[in-house]
C-alpha cells in the first residue's frame, strides 16, 4: 500500500528522470515537428516516449484534494482503461491532462513533452483531444457544422482571408475538402443520416457518437474519451466500441474512463485503478481483477 | 391568371379559396397567390428589405398624403435614414451578440468614440465656434473615427476574456459612460486642446465637417448655389418641379451613399459568418469550452470579435451622427441608444444579418418614429381640448378626450408601447423575425451532399 503513495523525494526523483527524459525527446522531436506533413506522419511514427505521461498530479479544491499525487503512463496505439469509484479523481485527472484546470502541482507530458499548465486549445493542437462526460454538443449547430469546426488550423479560421475576396478561393477549396472528409466520417459512425439536423436534436447516444467524431476531425493522436458508453443503449455501445477498435487499428491511442467494469475488463488490454486522488494499481485486466487492494476499494463488489 | 380566375371564383362563392383540396384547388386563387409573392420575398433577402420598405413607405404615404408631397417624401426620407443606420449599428452589434454570444452594452459609447475622433481630426484648427480640430482631410477622420472605436474596442475585450455575460455587460455599459462624461468634462476637453491641439467642445459639442454629400448638390456649403447636378436634381424634384425641399433632396442622396455602406457591412459580415471564422464564433457561443478543446483560440477570437465589431459600430456613429450637423455627449450618446440597437437585434432576430437590417428598419420606422407620427396625425383629427393631467382625462369619462391626451403626450407613451412589443416578441416569438432560419457557417453549400460521395456505403 505505502508503495503507492509518492513520497516527496519520488516525486523530486520523477521529475529529475523526467527532464532528462524531456530533454532527449526534444532532440527527437525537433525534425519531425519541422515536418510539414505532421499531422499525416505523426499519428503513424511511433516515438520513443509514451503518449502521456503523469507525474505526481495533484490538484486541490480549496481544502479538497481531488487528485493526490496521480502518476501513470499510457502506452502508444494502445487502448487504456481508467477506473475507480466515484469520487477518485478521474474527471479531475482528465481536466489537469487537458488543460481545464491547471494542477495543484505535478506534471503532465505528451509525446515527452510537458505540457502541464496549458491552455485547452494548445492541447488540443498538440493532438491530445478529449470528449466531454456529458456530451456536449453545439446544439444550434448542425451535425455537419458540428464536425466542419473541429479540423486545425483552417485557412478561414483568420478573419481576413474569410472576408477578402482574392483571398477567399483558398477557404472555399479547403472548405470543399472539409466537407467531404466531414461525410466520410459521419459515415463512419453510421450518423450521416443525422448530417443537417441540428445537434440539439440529437438522442444521448447520437451525441457520444456525434462527439467522437468531433474530436476525430481534429486529427488527433490520442483521444481520451470521458465515459463514453455513459446513458448509451446497447446497441449503440457495440457500435462506439466497434469503432473505438478500429481506430485503434488505425494507430489512435485512447484513454477509457469508464463506471462500467465488464467494458472497460473486456475491451482495455492495460487498466488503472484510481483511488481517493491516486493510482491504486496498474495493470492487465486479469491483473487488477486479482488485486487485493482493488477488491478491497470497491468493498465487494463484483469484479 | 389570377385575374381570369377570379370572378369565377367570386361567382362560385369563393369555393376555390376556401378549399384548396378541390377539383378547383392549383388554380391561382387569389389568397395563393399573396401567398405566393410572401413566400418568394421572404426566400429572397433582397425582396425582404424591399418589400417592408414599400410596406413602410405605404403607410407613411397614408398617414402625410394630405399635406402634398413634400410631406410624404420627407418622412420617408426620416424613416430611410434611420432605418439603414439603426440597421448598420445593429449588424455591427449581431456580429457579437449574435454571433458569438458577446454581451456588449456599450454600443452607443464606441458610436460616440467613432463620431468624435472624426470630428476632432477633420474640424479646422481655428474655427468661428466650438473647440479646435486637426485640420485633416475628411476620410483620414472616417478611418481615425473607425480605428479609435476599434482601439477602445481591443480595450474592453481584456475584461471579455475573463467574465461572463452579464459581467461583461456591467463593464462594457461602465466603459460606455465614462466615454460619454469624459466628452461632456469641460477638464478633459481643454486637457486635449493642449495635448493635441483639438477639443471636444466639453457638454456644448462640437459642429459637425459639411457632408460631402451636400457639395455635390450646392456649390460650398449651406445654402450655395446648386452644382450641375443639384441643378439637374432640383429642377426635376425640387421647388420648381415635383415640389420637393432642397434638403429633403440632399437627404436622399445621403441615403444612397448610406445604402452602399449597409450593402458593403452586410457583405462583409455575412462572409464573416459564413467561413471557418463564423463557425468558430458560433461555437464560442455556444460552448466555449468545447471551442476550446477543440483547439480554437477562443480569447483571439473574442479579441478579433470586439475589434471588428467596435469599428464597424464607430463607422456607424460617424456615418449617423457625424450628418447630423452637431454632437453632444448628452442626450445622444446615452445607453438608451445602446438598449435601441439591441431591441431591433431582438425584433430582426439575433444571429441573423438579414434580420438585423430588418430589425434595424422596422424597429427606426415602427417603435421610434412611427408612434410619434401617427399620434400627430391623430391629434390632428381629433377635436377637443387636451386635459391638463392624466387624472382630468381621465375624469371627463370621455373616450375622445382621452384620446387627445394620450397622442398629444404620445413620447411617454411610446415607452409603454416599446415594452410592449418587447414583451411580446420575447413571448411569443423570442428568436425574431428571421431568427428561425438555420444560418449556414461555412463557405460552401452545406445542404446537399456533392455527387461522388456516396459510393463509401
Amino acid at each position: 500500500m505505502s508503495s503507492d503513495v509518492p513520497e516527496a523525494g519520488d516525486v523530486a526523483d520523477a521529475e529529475d528522470v523526467a527532464d532528462t527524459v524531456d530533454a532527449t525527446d526534444a532532440t527527437v522531436d525537433e525534425p519531425e515537428a519541422n515536418d510539414s506533413a505532421v499531422e499525416e506522419a505523426a499519428k503513424h511514427v511511433p516515438s520513443g516516449a509514451p503518449p502521456l505521461r503523469v507525474e505526481g498530479l495533484v490538484k486541490r479544491f480549496g481544502g479538497v484534494t481531488a487528485v493526490d499525487g496521480a502518476s501513470f503512463e499510457v502506452e502508444s496505439g494502445s487502448l487504456t482503461g481508467l477506473i475507480g469509484p466515484n469520487g477518485a479523481g478521474k474527471s479531475t485527472t482528465f481536466n489537469c491532462i487537458t488543460g481545464v484546470h491547471e494542477p495543484t502541482a505535478g506534471r503532465v507530458y505528451f509525446e515527452g513533452e510537458d505540457v502541464t499548465g496549458l491552455r485547452p486549445h494548445e492541447i488540443a493542437r498538440k493532438g491530445l483531444v478529449r470528449t466531454f462526460q456529458i456530451a456536449r454538443e453545439l446544439s444550434e449547430m448542425t451535425v455537419l457544422e458540428n464536425l466542419m469546426l473541429a479540423p486545425q488550423g483552417q485557412l478561414g479560421e483568420s478573419a481576413i482571408r474569410a472576408v477578402t475576396p482574392g483571398l477567399r478561393g483558398a477557404v472555399v477549396a479547403e472548405e470543399t475538402e472539409l466537407r467531404e472528409r466531414a461525410w466520410e466520417t459521419l459515415e463512419f459512425f453510421e450518423i450521416d443520416h443525422l448530417a443537417h439536423e441540428p445537434a440539439g436534436n440529437l438522442s444521448g447516444g447520437q451525441r457520444k457518437l456525434l462527439e467522437m467524431a468531433r474530436a476525430l476531425m481534429t486529427d488527433p493522436e490520442m483521444v481520451l474519451l470521458d465515459e463514453p458508453l455513459a446513458g448509451v443503449n446497447p446497441t449503440l455501445q457495440e457500435k462506439l466500441l466497434d469503432r473505438i477498435h478500429d481506430l485503434r487499428a488505425d494507430g489512435y491511442t485512447f484513454l477509457l474512463v469508464e463506471h462500467d467494469m465488464d467494458v472497460i475488463m473486456s475491451n482495455c488490454e492495460r487498466v488503472i485503478v484510481m483511488y481517493q486522488g491516486s493510482v491504486l494499481a496498474e495493470g492487465t485486466g486479469d491483473e487488477i481483477r486479482n488485486d487485493e487492494r482493488v477488491i478491497e476499494a470497491y468493498l465487494g463488489e463484483d469484479l | 391568371m389570377s385575374a381570369a380566375d377570379s370572378p369565377d371564383g367570386d361567382a362560385s362563392g369563393g369555393d376555390a379559396a376556401d378549399a384548396p383540396g378541390g377539383p378547383e384547388g392549383d388554380a391561382d386563387a387569389p389568397e395563393s397567390a399573396t401567398a405566393a409573392v410572401v413566400e418568394a420575398a421572404r426566400e429572397s433577402d433582397l425582396g425582404l428589405v424591399i418589400g417592408t420598405l414599400l410596406a413602410i413607405y405605404a403607410a407613411a404615404t397614408l398617414l402625410t398624403f394630405t399635406n402634398g408631397l413634400n410631406s410624404v417624401v420627407g418622412l420617408m426620407e426620416t424613416l430611410t435614414f434611420l432605418g439603414i443606420v439603426y440597421a448598420l449599428t445593429a449588424l455591427a452589434l449581431n456580429l457579437q451578440w449574435g454571433y458569438t454570444g458577446l454581451f456588449n452594452i456599450g454600443v452607443a459609447g464606441f458610436m460616440a468614440v467613432g463620431v468624435y475622433t472624426m470630428g476632432m481630426v477633420v474640424r479646422s484648427p481655428d474655427p468661428a465656434f466650438g473647440p479646435p480640430g486637426l485640420g485633416l482631410p475628411l476620410p483620414v477622420g472616417i478611418v481615425a473615427g473607425t480605428g479609435m472605436a476599434a482601439l477602445l474596442g481591443a480595450v474592453a475585450a481584456l475584461p471579455a476574456l475573463r467574465l461572463k455575460a452579464d459581467y461583461l455587460a456591467i463593464v462594457t455599459l461602465g466603459l460606455s459612460e465614462i466615454v460619454r462624461l469624459s466628452l461632456q468634462s469641460s477638464a478633459f476637453d481643454s486637457f486635449l486642446r493642449d495635448t493635441i491641439g483639438a477639443g471636444t467642445g466639453g457638454g456644448r459639442g462640437m459642429g459637425m465637417p459639411d457632408n460631402p454629400v451636400r457639395d455635390l448638390f450646392l456649390v460650398d456649403g449651406q445654402a450655395g448655389d446648386p452644382t450641375a447636378l443639384g441643378d439637374l436634381v432640383f429642377g426635376v424634384f425640387g421647388p420648381d418641379g415635383l415640389g420637393i425641399s432642397q434638403p429633403i433632396l440632399i437627404g436622399w442622396g445621403y441615403i444612397a451613399v448610406l445604402a452602399v455602406f449597409l450593402v458593403g457591412f452586410y457583405l462583409v459580415l455575412e462572409r464573416l459568418g459564413r467561413s471557418p471564422f463564423g463557425r468558430t464564433m458560433k461555437a464560442i457561443r455556444e460552448d466555449e469550452l468545447v471551442a476550446d478543446s477543440l483547439g480554437k483560440d477562443v480569447n483571439l477570437v473574442k479579441i478579433k470579435v470586439f475589434v471588428i465589431g467596435c469599428a464597424l459600430m464607430g463607422l456607424a456613429g460617424i456615418l449617423w451622427f457625424g450628418s447630423q450637423g452637431n454632437v453632444s455627449p448628452t442626450p445622444q450618446f446615452r445607453p438608451l441608444l445602446t438598449f435601441y440597437v439591441f431591441i431591433a437585434v431582438i425584433i430582426g432576430g439575433s444571429g441573423s444579418n438579414t434580420g438585423s437590417v430588418l430589425g434595424g428598419i422596422v424597429f427606426a420606422a415602427v417603435l421610434f418614429e412611427g408612434p410619434r407620427r401617427v399620434g400627430g396625425t391623430v391629434r390632428g383629427l381629433i377635436d377637443a381640448e387636451t386635459p391638463p393631467s392624466f387624472a382630468d382625462a381621465v375624469a371627463t369619462l370621455d373616450p375622445v378626450t382621452f384620446l387627445a391626451y394620450a397622442t398629444e403626450n404620445i413620447a411617454p407613451l411610446q415607452f409603454v408601447f416599446l415594452g410592449l412589443v418587447l414583451v411580446f416578441i420575447i413571448h411569443r416569438r423570442p428568436e425574431g423575425i428571421l431568427g428561425d432560419r438555420i444560418e449556414t457557417a461555412a463557405a460552401v453549400d452545406l445542404s446537399e451532399r456533392p455527387a461522388g460521395g456516396e459510393t463509401d456505403e
